[in-house]
């Protein structure tokens, strides 16, 4: 209890210096600057196959399904991407057998959308702006002598630094879906919160195991998919933390991390036969991807191995922050 | 925790006691052997060129740096051992007094009060009056001058009522009436019982401000003592300016005790040498044989126009302490 009241009024420090330097700031006007940039381009995409299909959503789906299996009959098409086919047609075939809509759309269905592609770069790089920096800027500003020659042991006054960005990444997340939700339902409509959405779909190989398939309203699904993208980041802003306690340079830290992120995605998309990259952080930040059932970017990937990697790395970055930066001589 | 109480009289024991300081940096012995005491009520210099260990030297009195060998106390903590008591007891500016720009002076010293318990709003009050800050406390640091970051630095190192203050070339790039204002400040601190570390590159510095120097070169300690002492233990300089010149300087040089130096440019301080004409003298010699010597130049019709007392440079100090190795 005694260390906790020591540990408060540093939290409340960092607290106002982040506010005051105003990243989060920057992250909502990102967020309110692009978020209705994807929701008008998923309002034009809504009306083109609205001029085709008519309003009928079957018909949408239908042909979606056709195009994909003439698709597998081609040469051309990689066999890793027929694999993805194959799968995405028998989940189809799936919503349409249940009379479900996988794409109704709505303000709701657009966030679920959103984060399912926010999760593995766009997020990641949001947290970065508010963790990069959060010691590096004291080495950098030359305050870290300030903060160090205080009569507080070091371990807190990085403690207090980890709790405050833990707590801006909570922030990120939520006002990540809040702001999506209400921007989007302006295109959209804000209805759409009790549509089922099926999950559990278990992938052997090409074929796909429905017997695990069940509907969940798609405000649990969300709150599921919010609740991973939580863990995802706070991995990352661990990592990001380590950074910024090993890198002196504010501008550096930001660049190596967004480098690691940015490659973790090469990495991802090129559907690796390098089994070994399995134990990346950077290609286990799609968990979202296991609640919708696409298929892992390397073969032996399950939900339960990702957040076991995640938290492997996230855990050794703290260890490596708190030791290095307790030990280290502060030379400028 | 066994109860190991450490002593506080004051008269006695010191208020910071360095033993056996060394540092290791790679390969390199930055700082060879610092021994030194600090008492309470007193000025305490920390003289020697920049490369000479100075800060690395503070930065291990205040936790900033983990020594190799040696110890650090602080009012009787050990600096390693009980670094949240020991510092409880330091104010410091290391190198420059860099603050947050992006908040306002309140707000630093709010910032900086949170991290020492018990500082409430009245002590923050306190001394930002005393630093002269209260007109601007409220703008951003951003906007402040350096002459006033220097003082919101010393705000926050007094924040905590210190035992020790530790200022690190606390004159550095302040003007003329900035530094006599911050010089003025320091004693009166002093005065106020207060020990207070400063360190400089500059002899004048040390000589118009401290009690005691420590002079450090090359990572040692060369000498401890009183300023003074340590300076009138070399021979002084004298500078003349005589009219006619030529008798005048033959006359000096058959002077008994008197050597005439011929490259004072290498000997005296630029700003000295800035303020003599090329037609003086210079000489090394004690300066009670000055009167006689005047007596005599103005018997052989020598007009004396000007005679000037002059103290070595701190690289001449340095030669003569270290018997002519040069500083690196």
């Amino acid at each position: 209890m005694k260390a906790l009241n020591n540990i408060l009024p540093l939290v409340k420090n960092e607290t106002i210096k982040m506010i005051k330097k105003k990243r989060f700031y920057v992250i909502l006007l990102v967020l309110l600057v692009l978020v209705p940039m994807f929701a008008y381009a998923q309002l034009r995409q809504a009306e083109d196959k609205r001029e085709k299909f008519g309003t009928d959503w079957r018909r949408e789906v239908q042909q979606a399904i056709t195009d994909n299996q003439n698709s597998l009959g081609s040469d051309r098409v990689p066999e890793e991407w027929k694999k993805y086919r194959q799968i995405y047609i028998q989940q189809m075939k799936y919503y349409l057998e249940h009379d479900v809509n996988p794409r109704e759309p709505g303000g709701v269905s657009f966030t679920r959308e959103f984060l399912d592609n926010a999760a593995t770069l766009f997020i990641p790089l949001l947290i970065m702006g508010v963790g990069s920096d959060i010691v590096s800027s004291e080495r950098t500003g030359g305050t870290v002598k300030m903060l160090l020659t205080r009569p507080v042991r070091r371990w807190k006054i990085l403690l207090s630094k980890l709790v405050t960005l833990l707590m801006f990444v909570s922030l990120i997340i939520v006002s990540t879906c809040l702001i999506c939700y209400l921007i989007s339902g302006l295109f959209f409509g804000y209805r759409g919160w009790n549509m089922p959405v099926f999950t559990g779909f278990q992938l052997r190989g090409v074929e796909v195991d429905l017997s695990g398939v069940h509907a969940v309203p798609q405000w649990q699904y969300i709150f599921m998919q919010a609740g991973l993208i939580w863990f995802v980041s706070i991995i990352v802003a661990a990592l990001a933390f380590m950074v910024s306690v090993l890198v002196r340079s504010t501008s550096a830290s930001i660049v190596i991390m967004m480098a690691t992120l940015i490659a973790g995605n090469i990495l991802t998309n090129m559907a690796s036969s390098w089994t070994s990259a399995k134990y990346l952080f950077m290609v286990n930040l799609g968990l979202t991807n296991y609640l919708a059932g696409t298929p892992a970017p390397i073969e032996g990937m399950t939900l339960g191995f990702s957040l076991l990697v995640l938290t492997v790395w996230g855990i050794a970055s703290l260890v490596v922050s708190f030791l290095v930066f307790t030990k280290q001589d502060i030379l400028n | 925790m066994a109860a190991r109480q450490p002593i506080h009289d004051e008269q006695h024991h010191p208020v910071l006691k360095v033993q056996g300081l060394k540092k290791k940096i790679g390969r390199k012995w930055i700082v060879h052997e610092v021994n030194f005491e600090v008492y309470a009520g007193e000025i305490f210099g920390f003289l020697g060129p920049n490369g000479a260990g100075k800060t690395t030297t503070i930065r291990m009195l205040v936790d900033l740096i983990r020594p190799t060998e040696g110890q650090v106390h602080i009012c009787g903590y050990d600096v390693l051992r009980e670094p949240e008591r020991a510092l409880r007891c330091v104010g410091s500016i290391v190198e420059n007094p860099e603050v947050y720009g992006y908040l306002t002076g309140r707000e630093n010293l709010e910032h900086f009060a949170r991290m020492i318990p018990g500082i409430d709003a009245r002590r923050i009050e306190e001394v930002t009056q005393l630093v002269g800050l209260t007109g601007r406390i409220d703008d951003k640091v951003k906007t402040y001058s350096l002459g006033m970051r220097q003082r919101l630095g010393i705000a926050q190192a007094l924040l905590g009522r210190p035992k020790l203050l530790i200022l690190d070339e606390p004159t550095n790039g302040l003007d003329p009436k900035g530094i006599k204002e911050m010089r003025g400040f320091i004693r009166r601190l002093a005065e106020e019982g207060m020990a207070v570390f400063v360190s400089s590159h500059l002899l004048s510095e040390i000589q118009l401000l401290c009690d005691r120097v420590a002079i450090i070169g090359r990572g040692r300690v060369l000498a401890v003592g009183k300023v003074d002492e340590l300076i009138q233990a070399n021979r002084s300089y004298v500078v003349w300016e005589l009219e006619p010149r030529e008798p005048g300087e033959r006359l000096l040089r058959s002077a008994a005790g008197v050597s005439v130096v011929n490259d004072a440019g290498s000997v005296l301080d630029d700003t000295i040498m800035a303020g003599i004409r090329g037609q003086a003298i210079v000489t090394q010699m004690q300066p009670e044989l000055i009167p006689g010597l005047v007596q005599g130049l103005v018997q052989e019709g020598v007009r004396v126009e000007a005679v000037q007392k002059v103290n070595p440079t701190l690289e001449q100090l340095f030669l003569e302490m270290t018997e002519g190795e040069s500083i690196e």
